[in-house]
This record gives C-alpha cells, structure tokens and sequence, in this order.
C-alpha cells in the first residue's frame, strides 16, 4: 500500500468507526431509556433492556477497533512511518482511542456498564471536534520529534490523560449524584457514592504514576536528548508539573479527614481542567513552548536566543 | 491504627493559652500535619502559573524584553514581584520550602512508627469480628485448634504474617504499602537534592561554530555561559572540536514542505589535546559525551562571507558574518562592523534572504535552502561606538552617534546583492562584496552534576508509588468456640486498610479462606 492509500484508509476508518460509537451511542440510548422506567434498585440481567445494553458494548467494542485501524494507517502514512501522535489531531485521535480502550478494559474489573453511555459520547465528540477542527494531512515531524522517546513520554502522557478522564467524569458524577435526590433515572441507578468515590481514586491512582513517568522521568530525559536540559520550565512542562502537583494534592485530599469525598472530587476536576488546558490552550496561546505543535520550528527556536 | 502515622495526624485546634514550648509544638504540629501539606501542595501549583504566563528570564529573555518594552508601567511592579523569574524568587521558594520541611518533618516521625511496625506481631483479634466490614461464619464438628491450624496454613499460603493464639489466629500483610510510601516521600527529596547539584556545580554555554572552525572548551571561546553558583573553571573538560561537514535536508512538496531536517554536523573531535582525533556525526537527539561534558546541535544558519574595503582600497573587514535566523524561511538578520574602515567607520545592517522573494512588494525568504540567496544591507557610517572596548554585541550596530548613508535623492543606500557582487558606496567610503556563504552550527555544551541521582530518584519514587498505591494491606482474623450443642463456631473477620479498598476483591478472598477451611467445594486462589 501506498502512503497515500494509508491516509485515506485512515480517514475511512476514523469515518467509520464515529458511525459506529454513534450506534453503540443509539443502544446503551435505548437501554438507558427503558431502565427509567424502573426501579433503581431493580436488577435487569435479561430481556430487551439488557440486550439493548450488551449490544451497546459490543458496538463499543467494534468501534475502538475500527479506532484504532485509523491510527495505524495514519502512522502508515507517514514516510518515515511513525507513531499517529505528531500534532492536534493525531493526538484527540489517539486520546480518545485509549479513552475507548481504558474503558473496556476496566469495564469488568470496575463494573463500569454505567459508563458507557458517557464515554461513547465523550469520545464520538472529541473524534467530531477533531474532524472537523483539527483535521491536518499526513506529515513529517519536526527533527526534534524522532526519537524513540516520542513512542515513550507520549504514549504514557496519552494513557494517562485517558485515566483521568475516566477518573473526572467518576468525580463530576459523584458531584451530581451527592445533589440529587432522584429515585429513577440515570443518576440514582449510578453505584453509590462510596463506590462512585472509589472507583475515581483506582482511575487516578493508575493514571497517576503513569503520569509521573510520562512527565518527571521520560520528559526530562528526552528534553535533555533533544534540547539539552532536563527541565526548563516552558509553559508546557509548568503545566505537566502543575497537573502532577494538583493530581498529588487529589491523593493526599482522599486521605485527609474531612477532604474525602466531595472535596477530593473537587480537587480531582481542577487536575483535570489544568490537564486539558495544557492539552489545548497552550497549544494556541504560548508560542514560546518548544512544545506548541502549531507551528514547525527550524531545529527549534534557540537559534534566535543568541543575544 | 497508630501505625499509619502521618494519615491520622490532623492539624488540631488551637489551645487557648501556651507557653512557647507548647506554641512551638503547635507550629510544627501544624506544619507537619496532612491538611498544611495538601494546602502546600495546592499553593505551589497556583505558584507556578504566573510563570507560564509572563516570559521568564531563563527561558525567553528576549521575550522579556519585548514585554518590557510593551508594558512599560507594569514592569517595576512585575519586577518587585519578581514574576520574571518566577521559579527563582523568593515567594515561590518559600513555598517549596515549607512544604519540604513538612515533608521531612512527616516521614521522620512516620518511618519511627513504620520500623515499630514491622517488627510487631498482627495485632489481636478484635472482640467482635462481625462488627468488621467483611466477615464470615459457620459452623462445624472439626475441634478448634484444627480448624485455627488450618486457617494458619491457608493465610501463610496466601503470604499473610500469621500469629496463632489460643482461641484465635491473626494475620496481616502488605507491609510494603508505607515502605513504598516512606520511599516516595525519601525520594522527593533524593530528587530535589540530585536537581539542586545540577544547579550548582553544572554549567551550561553556548556558542556558534561557522562550519570549517573550532572550538575548545575555554570560557573565553562560549558566546553565552551560565555557570552554576559552585561552579569552578578547573571542573571544564579540556577537549575540542571542528565543524567539519553540515548536512540539511530540506523538504520540497508535501505539507511540510520548506521544512528542514536530518541536520548532521560532522565533528572531528579530541578529548584532550594529546588525544587522537576522532569523528562524531552530531544530530539532534544523538548528543555527544565527553567525559561529563554533553555537546548538542540545536540550531543551524548561514553566514555570508562579506569582504569591506575603505576608502583608502585596504580591507577593513572580511569573513563570513554570522546571521541570526528569525523564521522558518531563514530570513536571517546580521550586522558587520567595520572599526577601521577609513575616512569613516562602516556598519552595514540587514537582511539575508536563502531564496530570495517578493511577497506584497516586501523583500522576504520563500525558503530556506539556498535556491537563489541575495543579501540587503543599510550602510551606516561616522562614530558606530567600537572604540568603547568590549561591551557591545555583535548581533547589535550602535547607530546613536552614526548616521545613514543615502543616495543623492535623500533616500537610504541599500545594498542588494547576490553571490559574487560588488558595490561602491557613495562618498568614496569604499566597497562592500558579496563573496561567498557558509553555514554555522549553535552547539550547546552542558555539564549536569547530579543527574544520576535525580535519575534515581524519580525511578525509586515511581516504584514506591506504585507500591504505596497498589500494594493492599489486609488484617484478617480467624476465632473459634464452642456453642452449646458441643460444635465449634468459626468466626472469621478482615480490614481491607488499603486507600483504594476493593470491596469486591476482600469479600471473595474471604469467602475462599472460609470455602478452604470448611473443606467443601473448591478453593479458589
Ligand atoms: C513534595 C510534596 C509531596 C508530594 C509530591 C506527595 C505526594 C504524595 C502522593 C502521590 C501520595 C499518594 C500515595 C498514596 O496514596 O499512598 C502521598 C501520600 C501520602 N503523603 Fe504525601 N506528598 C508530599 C508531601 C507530603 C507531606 C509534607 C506529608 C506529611 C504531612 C505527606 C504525607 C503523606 C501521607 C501520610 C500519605 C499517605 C496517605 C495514605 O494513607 O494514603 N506527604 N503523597
């Protein structure tokens, strides 16, 4: 196959795949829609309902792999071939991948069937936004960015970013549910707020140490390789340290006495909001980060900083 | 559980009336307490964002600059404040500080309580194992001391501790969730301690090599240098090198196209100057060491070869002149200062376009390989300010005292040249020429002391999260009686103590010890 063919199968399969989170979307719809009208407390184990439901994860399960054809023709596509996260795009593409991945890897484990509504439509908009905004061809890296610590520090800063997604929609749900008073419906079929609380903390504690080695181990050791210092305080690494430190202070809040709960939640959100921001705002906002993606530098821009 | 130590210490009330001593205690009971560092925590991340915000110093200085320029009143203030050096100034240190004496002042007491710990036995067993949040019974004809000899056995296999009482067996594991917890902590500060050595006795320089040249390791020879505060001269490595060779790759069609890449410099370099001469291709992500020293190639340029001749026909400069890219394009700028050129100085200031293009009716680059180089100059001549001694930069003419030469229609003398080119200035000031372009490497040359410890330290305090998040200690507890038909009551009760609990996990590990020790069914793992 060609680099051009790889690109437009990428493209299909991006295409193709939104349709189906859009399907798995329209069933756990459906399946939500019919439990409304029981009981919270009444289990649903078979019948239209929990067909409706297994059929949603199911399509879940399709979708992501389709997902991630399309980030294997996009590194295909690339000539020298690469791992799919070289700018915006690629990474909302890979983001929401491991989004989709985590999410079905924990659902067992975690009991996470509830969640599947929230994440199929988190992760239908984020690909839509991405299509539609982000969308860039297929390109060369900058030098800076071929190194094997690009597959490293990226793929772990990506899957944590996905853990404490997961972990910030637990921690908003927990919020919701802590103020209603519902007795049907979508919140009050939610597990209770010590298993919501919970199972927040596991996300975080996973994503945690990924974190660390994505931004305190593999970062500064590639920033070294590349740039010749461990840690430079550009915003994009001020931000890195900023979510670790803000994600650190969420651990300690869950085991401080009168933090636990609804102020961890709290703090957990925060961590996410500085994750995101450093994700998109400083992408746009800051162009003295060697790490903004919106523009290629020369080598990069130290060439300029001769006084 | 007193064991834990720091997690059940909460900053207390302040007692109404205390001598010093006892406000002391209160201070550091504050400090020390796990409310004060999760504040701590949250301060320091406020802290660093003004950093991310305003130019640093350090890192963009000439953005400072042009922040300076732009925001005139703000900057007394901003500087008092210290918020272009965010990182270095006083407040944001007292922050760290603070929470690292809290720091210390935890995983002293806590590693104390932690060595106790360990070399406890598990504790008895409480009197009512069914107030536990997991617990189970049942009944059976086996004698007691069997059924708690067997419960020893099944609870070693599943690599409990276990101390077997009279009536009862105890039994505790993860131990190494607070080992892991104590390390992290240890580790912070291994880290700190390994960046602070960095600081102090490394150095960090850089300079500009023309390809063709050299350079040795002497402080002279750095166009920029900032050493640590510790650093000594006597800690630089003697060794040298050329730039004999530079090679770019720049990419023609695509997205990218007009992007540069594949930079290898090839250095021929000696580690000492007795030492053979070796050779190095220098890329971007493939630093060179020597001994402790690492040499970096991040930036790259051209510098036209520029020949200046005076009024008197004598050459007052000539020499490949190093210009600064300002963009992709490498439009680069540059200056040439000639000090001796007589009757007057000459300083020439402008462009250099690599291909040269006309975009609005504006002289620009359309990319950066040398498709068709031409180069713009503005000739300035009278006092340029180079008899001062030192001082100035080269990258800056000094037109204060100088003044512009013109055409005879008052408007500015541009040079425009190509490769090859010669003009006369008016005035019989001289001639400028056009002979040749080369190409410069920015090498940057650093020395990190410490690195090896603060690498150890982020890997030790990765293994020791992750054993303080993932490591679950449990206590379970196994009792028996007799009841009145003459059976033995089994009753059995565990505290899952973990952060993260799992419920799930603690029940069905309980109900398979119980399966196990009633003899029936399976067992599972
Ligand atoms: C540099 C600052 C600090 C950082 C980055 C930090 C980070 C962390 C992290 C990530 C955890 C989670 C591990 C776990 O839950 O087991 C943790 C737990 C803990 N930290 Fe810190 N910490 C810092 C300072 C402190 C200080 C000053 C104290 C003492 C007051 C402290 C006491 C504790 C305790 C007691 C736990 C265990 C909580 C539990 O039982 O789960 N930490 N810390």
């Amino acid at each position: 196959m060609t680099d051009a063919s790889w690109e437009v199968l990428s493209n299909q399969a991006v295409a193709a795949s939104g349709v189906v989170y859009f399907l798995a979307l329209l069933a756990h719809l459906v399946q939500w829609a019919g439990l409304r009208r029981l009981p919270a407390e009444q289990q649903v184990t078979s019948g239209r309902i929990a067909m409706a439901g297994r059929l949603g994860v199911l399509l879940t399960v399709v979708a992501v792999g389709v997902h991630l054809i399309a980030l294997v023709g996009r590194g295909m596509a690339s000539d020298p071939n690469r791992v799919p996260w070289g700018n915006m795009y690629e990474f909302t593409l890979s983001g929401t991948f491991f989004v989709g991945l985590l999410y079905l890897v924990f659902l067992r484990r975690f009991k996470l069937e509830w969640m599947g509504p929230l994440v199929v439509a988190f992760v239908l908009s984020m690909m839509m936004l991405a299509v539609l905004w982000l969308y860039e061809p297929v390109a060369p890296l900058t030098e800076a960015l071929y190194s094997y610590w690009l597959v490293i520090h990226v793929v772990s800063a990506v899957i944590a970013t996905a853990a404490f997604t997961l972990g910030g929609l637990c921690s908003v749900l927990y919020l919701l549910k802590e103020r209603s008073r519902a007795e049907r419906g979508y919140l009050a079929r939610l597990p209770g707020l010590t298993s919501l609380d919970r199972i927040s903390y596991r996300m975080h504690a996973f994503g945690f140490p990924v974190w660390t080695f994505a931004v305190l181990i593999t970062g500064p050791i590639w920033a070294h390789e590349a740039w010749s210092s461990y840690w430079n305080w550009d915003p994009k690494e001020v931000w890195a340290f900023i979510t670790w430190v803000v994600y650190a202070a969420y651990l300690h809040a869950r085991a401080t006495a009168g933090w636990k709960g609804r102020n961890a939640a709290i703090v957990a959100l925060v961590g996410l909001a500085t994750l995101w921001f450093n994700f998109i705002g400083i992408n746009f906002f800051s162009s003295t980060s060697q790490h903004s993606y919106a523009a290629p530098a020369a080598i990069h821009s130290t060439t300029t900083e001769v006084s | 559980m007193s064991d834990t130590g720091g997690r059940d210490r909460q900053a207390t009330p302040m007692p109404n009336d205390m001598n010093a001593r006892e406000l002391g205690r209160w201070l550091w009971r504050q400090l020390t307490s796990m409310r004060t560092a999760l504040v701590l925590l949250l301060l320091l991340a406020l802290a660093a964002i003004p950093g991310s915000i305003v130019p640093q110093e350090d890192v963009d200085s000439i953005g400072v600059s042009r922040w300076q320029d732009a925001h005139p009143e703000l900057t007394p203030v901003y500087e008092k404040l210290g918020l272009f050096s965010v990182y270095d100034s006083p407040w944001f240190s007292a922050i760290y500080i603070l929470l690292m004496i809290s720091l210390v002042g935890c995983i002293v007491p806590r590693t104390g309580v932690y060595w106790r710990a360990l070399r406890a036995k598990p504790p008895r067993a409480p009197r009512n194992l069914s107030r536990l949040p997991e617990h189970a019974a049942y009944t059976t004809h086996d004698g007691g001391a069997d059924v708690l000899e067997r419960a020893a056995a099944e609870l070693k296999r599943r690599r409990y501790r276990v101390v077997v009482g009279e009536d009862s067996v105890s039994a505790e594991k993860g131990y190494l969730r607070e080992a892991g917890n104590l390390v992290f902590h240890i580790s912070v500060l291994v880290v700190l301690v390994g960046f602070a050595m960095g600081g102090l006795f490394g150095y960090k320089g850089g300079v500009i090599v023309v390809e063709g040249q050299g350079f040795s390791n002497d402080l002279t020879q750095y166009d920029d240098f900032v050493p640590g505060s510790m650093f000594t001269a006597t800690d630089m490595e003697p060794f040298s090198f050329t730039v004999e060779d530079f090679e770019v790759d720049w990419l023609t069609e695509g997205p990218r196209a007009g992007m540069a890449r594949k930079f290898v410099s090839t250095l021929g370099y000696q580690e000492t100057p007795s030492s053979a001469v070796k050779s190095y291709d220098l890329r971007v992500n493939h630093p060179l060491k020597i001994g402790t020293t690492e040499i970096f190639l991040i930036g790259h340029g051209y510098a036209p070869v520029i020949t200046v001749r005076d009024g008197n026909g004598d050459v007052a400069y000539s020499g490949p002149t190093i210009f600064l890219p300002v963009d992709e394009t490498f439009q680069s700028f540059g200056v040439v200062k000639a000090a001796d050129a007589r009757p007057g100085q000459i300083g020439l200031e402008g462009e250099f376009y690599p291909t040269f293009a006309l975009g609005d009716g504006l002289p620009r680059s359309s990319f950066g390989d040398l498709a068709d180089p031409v180069l713009s100059m503005l000739v300035y001549t009278g006092d340029l300010g180079l008899d001062g001694g030192g001082g100035e930069s080269v990258y800056v003419l000094d037109k204060s005292n100088a003044e512009q030469v013109l055409k005879e229609d008052g408007k500015p003398f541009r040079l425009d040249m190509r490769e090859g080119d010669s003009i006369v200035l008016p005035d019989d000031l001289g001639t400028v020429t056009f002979e040749g372009i080369e190409r410069w490497n920015k090498i940057q040359i650093s020395r990190t002391p410490g690195k090896l410890i603060a690498l150890t330290g982020v890997s030790l305090a990765l293994l020791g999260l992750c054993a303080s998040l993932f490591i679950r200690p449990r206590r379970v507890w196994v009792r028996t009686r007799r009841d009145e038909n003459g059976e033995t009551v089994v009753d059995l009760g565990a505290l899952d103590r973990s952060n993260g609990g799992d419920p799930e996990r603690g029940e069905h590990e309980l109900a398979a010890i119980t399966l196990s020790l009633q003899g029936t069914g399976k067992v599972s793992p």
